[in-house]
């Protein structure tokens, strides 16, 4: 039926998007790149001359190498944690009957559509010196702990964000999991513990390898985390960026970071399409 | 009762108001084939779930070979299950799904090898060991969970629907497979199907399940005859259903419908008394007009390939006759037919029987 | 037919830790929020909604809320016009260019914000649109698009061809069967996308935070400069106010779509 129709139709039906995402993706995205070679003065600022100084600075500086460190350190942690929380999580989640199950599964992945920064404020709230987790450790007798703008206020409110990330794919990879195949492996005479390592778990590896990626990517380019609870001293990429954009002004040295943070994610996300393919090659094959 | 190699005592299941099953007791006796046979939601495969031990009994004891197995764990139990699913590991292949069981039960590598081979061999399947499950045909699958199941010799096979995921020409065929490997092995089978043709071609026993209870146990050749209930009788194969009276006394007496007499089986009813009539299509003979007991006209003609089935309107009601094909054609549609059977054949009950089973 | 998929009670304890942790912040926020006090404290004694009060007075929220209101309408509205048409070309035509397309139109999904953010601030400085809401208005375009053209793209290959086949057997013309056949089949994912583009749309901060000017903040930038200066209950009643009206766009969703079929399709 779409013969008769001329092949001009679906341009006209792409072109409004299409103008758009070329003028406002790839556009602003090139001349980002190009800013991140342009020289910067500080007191003239950036000038029309061209250099590899921004990155080299980058890459050999201390500072910068620190707090990129900090940053895959972070987001591998809130990966490690995700996955451990997240694997059972969405195993307990899959063995529940409606309505819990519909409930609890909102209630774990509903909060994505709250605000970061209203959740970012929640846990500063909670981990303040002052705040309901101090209490409680108090009232075990850990003393007062000072928890807001450290690692670990970072972490957590990380692994609060990016959890339903993780149990997205997971869950989505138990969904399809016949849940007689479980019991079949029982009937045959493994362990409950057994039948959990060498039947549901090699299903759910792919699931939990994208939701890492994910995680991973999302953790290390987060701006409202290590910006609200890790107070200015504890700067992850996306926070440096920030601050050389608004607070130095150092537009070049800023685009160059935000370059490699792209660069970075991209080769992760390829990395990932390339393993889910082989895979897919491997088990078809 | 005699001692069974497996029995049932009392088994129920209740879910909270609800009892999925009641009060089942059975005694299969070693290396026999028992089927299950009853509409969904009869409680046939919560059954067969709690001799698997992957369902709790409310009540009741299951006792296997003299040895009470009621609140055993599954993987304790030793027994094979071939799913309605076939519940394969997806992940591993032919032979990884089969050697699983054994691998459970540290069967050294070289025995466990030789012992996948033999059962593979046995289910026609020597040749696809190293193909991954998405990559066979639902039948091969069926057989590769039969291996599975059969590979540990359990000494009790559960099958769950193991046909129902096949086609009308390849059910027929691992029909026939199914028993053909259940005999060369010898395993007492228990089969769940909701297929009444697939329990009476291959058990030796037929359970049916009402509502969670059994009705009838029996071999399939008697339950086809003698149906204990008015739902037994119309759940296995096909019956005509007609509404009369029973005209004079007691065993002399006959069955009559808007004044049509129906020569029958002699039963002991009073006179006037409202009776229940069946008659299977098979049993019912077509004549020429005038050389049979009840006069009709065809009404509709369907060709089965190995018989022909008719609608006959007659003055009690439609009736549905079927006449082997012997290769002539037989009468056509409007054609004036007569009826005739066996007295015997004809079975009247009290109307009251049939009850409220639908 | 499930049996013996019982979670034991290690698992049950599990699950409520793990129920606990993320309820937590969002718990504490709605409390704090009805404090009488001057200081972040949990009301014990008595509610007040004097921080919820408090917000009006501060005309500063009240634009921005007021702003960011308009910003994910319009940006929502936009990109399902946009996001439509595509997904038809995309699904129903095979066209030299297709695939590479669809990459662009969902590479947002896989470029960080950050990233995207500062590459507006530099074309908007070139082409001095700083400060332009209408400019605004696009960059979360580009941000939503994706979300949108993924749930009517499930919505087109879930529909039923045939459907629009029989109608155009019964004389419809092709226009009539997108608008009385096509249309209406597809307008739950529509709509389901225009709701989750509004959301994330009314939410986005890290890419806002660089293209927006103080005549056009959002409320999430706002806040998060009110947070990173003070920290008073006032930000708590804000934030309540945003878990309440995301509460609410939660169970429309969920009433009408299934909020999990939404989130789970969502990467």
């Amino acid at each position: 039926m779409n013969r008769a129709r001329p092949a001009l139709t679906p341009w006209l039906l792409v072109s409004p998007g299409t103008l758009l995402f070329l003028g406002l993706v790839v556009l602003p995205l090139i001349l980002t790149f190009i800013l991140s070679f342009h020289v910067y003065d500080h007191t003239t600022g950036i000038k029309n001359e061209f250099t590899f100084a921004h990155y080299a600075a980058v890459v050999s500086d201390d500072y910068y190498l620190g707090i990129f460190w900090r940053t895959l350190r972070l987001a591998g942690l809130t990966t490690l944690i995700c996955a451990l929380i997240g694997l059972p999580e969405a195993y307990v989640l899959s063995r529940m009957r409606d309505p819990w199950r519909s409930v609890f599964l909102l209630v774990i992945i509903g909060p994505l559509l709250v605000s970061v920064v209203v959740r970012a404020f929640g846990w500063s709230m909670l981990l303040g010196s002052t705040g309901l987790v101090n209490q409680l450790l108090q009232l075990l007798g850990f003393g007062p702990a000072r928890l807001l703008y450290t690692e670990t206020a970072i972490v957590i409110a990380l692994v609060h964000v990016m959890l339903p990330f993780m149990v997205i794919p997971i869950w989505t990879s138990l969904q399809k999991l016949d849940p007689m195949v479980e019991a079949a492996a029982w009937t045959l005479g493994a362990s409950r513990f057994m039948a959990l390592r060498r039947v549901v778990m090699p299903q759910v590896t792919m699931g939990m390898l994208s939701g890492s990626l994910i995680v991973f990517g999302l953790s290390a380019s987060a701006f409202a985390i290590p910006g609200l609870l890790g107070g200015r001293r504890l700067k992850m990429a996306a926070t440096l960026v920030y601050d050389e954009y608004m607070h130095e002004l150092n537009w070049p040295l800023g685009a160059a970071i935000a370059i490699i943070v792209l660069v970075a994610n991209l080769i992760i996300m390829l990395a990932y399409n390339r393993m889910v393919e082989a895979r897919a090659r491997r088990t078809l094959g | 009762m005699v001692m069974g190699f497996l029995t049932l005592e009392s088994l129920s299941k209740i879910y909270g108001d609800l009892a999925a099953v009641r009060d089942v007791d059975l005694s299969v006796a070693k290396g026999e084939f028992v089927s299950l046979l009853g509409p969904s939601g009869c409680g046939k495969t919560t059954t067969l779930q709690m001799i698997a031990g992957l369902v709790e009994p409310s009540k009741g004891r299951i006792m296997l070979d003299g040895r009470d197995i009621t609140r055993l764990a599954p993987n304790k139990r030793g027994l094979g299950i071939v799913f309605q699913s076939y519940a394969l590991f997806p992940h591993m292949t032919v032979a990884e799904n089969v050697a699983f069981g054994l691998e459970m039960r540290n069967v050294p590598k070289s025995e466990r090898a030789e012992r996948v081979r033999t059962m593979l061999g046995l289910v026609h399947l020597g040749q696809l060991a190293e193909r991954y499950p998405r990559q066979l045909s639902g039948g091969q699958r069926q057989r590769v969970a039969i291996a599975r199941a059969l590979v540990i010799q359990p000494p009790v096979l559960l099958l769950d629907e193991p046909l129902s995921n096949l086609d009308a020409k390849l059910r027929e065929e691992m029909q026939f497979e199914l028993r053909r490997i259940q005999q060369r092995v010898g395993t007492t089978t228990i089969m769940v199907t909701h297929d009444q043709a697939e329990a009476l071609s291959i058990s030796d026993r037929v359970v049916v399940m009402e509502l969670g209870r059994m009705t009838q146990i029996d071999a399939p050749y008697r339950l086809y005859e003698n149906p204990a209930t008015p739902f037994i009788s119309s759940f296995v194969g096909k019956m005509n259903r007609l509404d009369g009276i029973w005209r004079g006394a007691g065993a002399s007496g006959h069955a009559e419908i808007a004044g049509v007499k129906l020569p029958s089986e002699a039963a002991d009813l009073a006179d006037g008394q409202a009776v229940a009539l069946s008659i299977r299509p098979e049993k019912l003979l077509l004549r020429q007009v005038g050389q049979g007991r009840l006069d009709g006209t065809i009404v509709n003609r369907f060709f089965l390939g190995s018989y022909w089935l008719f609608t006959v309107e007659t003055p009690v009601g439609v009736i549905s006759v079927s006449v082997p094909n012997d290769g002539e054609e037989p009468a056509s549609e409007g054609a004036k037919v007569a009826l005739d059977w066996q007295p015997a054949s004809l079975r009247v009950e009290p109307a009251s029987a049939r009850g409220d089973a639908a | 037919m499930s049996p013996m998929q019982k979670n034991g009670p290690i698992a049950l304890l599990f699950h409520t830790l793990v129920v606990i942790f993320m309820l937590a912040p969002l718990v504490v926020i709605c409390l704090v929020a009805f404090t009488p006090e001057n200081t972040l404290s949990i009301p014990t004694t008595s509610f007040s909604l004097r921080w919820f009060q408090a917000i009006f007075v501060h005309p500063d929220f009240v634009d921005s809320f007021v702003n960011s209101l308009w910003l994910a309408t319009l940006a929502a509205s936009i990109s399902v016009a946009l996001a439509v048409p595509a997904a038809l070309a995309i699904d129903r035509y095979q066209f030299p260019g297709r695939d590479t397309l669809n990459a662009l139109f969902l590479s947002p999904l896989i470029i960080p914000h950050l990233v995207l953010g500062v590459a507006f601030l530099r074309l908007f400085a070139l082409i001095g649109a700083t400060g332009s809401f209408a400019w605004l208005v696009a960059t979360h375009v580009i941000v939503i698009t994706p979300y949108v053209l993924r749930l009517v793209m499930a919505a087109l290959s879930g529909l039923d061809r045939s459907a629009e086949q029989a109608a155009l057997t019964l004389g419809a013309s092709h226009w009539t069967v997108f608008r009385r056949v096509t249309a209406p089949m597809v307008l739950p994912g529509i709509t389901g996308g225009w709701l989750l583009a509004f959301i994330n749309s009314f939410d986005e901060l890290t890419m806002s935070i660089f293209v927006t000017s103080p005549q056009t903040v959002t409320l999430p930038v706002r806040m998060y400069m009110y947070a990173t200066e003070s920290i008073d209950p006032m930000m708590a009643a804000v934030s309540a106010l945003m878990i309440a009206l995301t509460a609410a766009a939660m169970l429309v969703l969920d009433r009408a779509f299934g909020l999990d079929k939404i989130l789970v399709g969502q990467k």
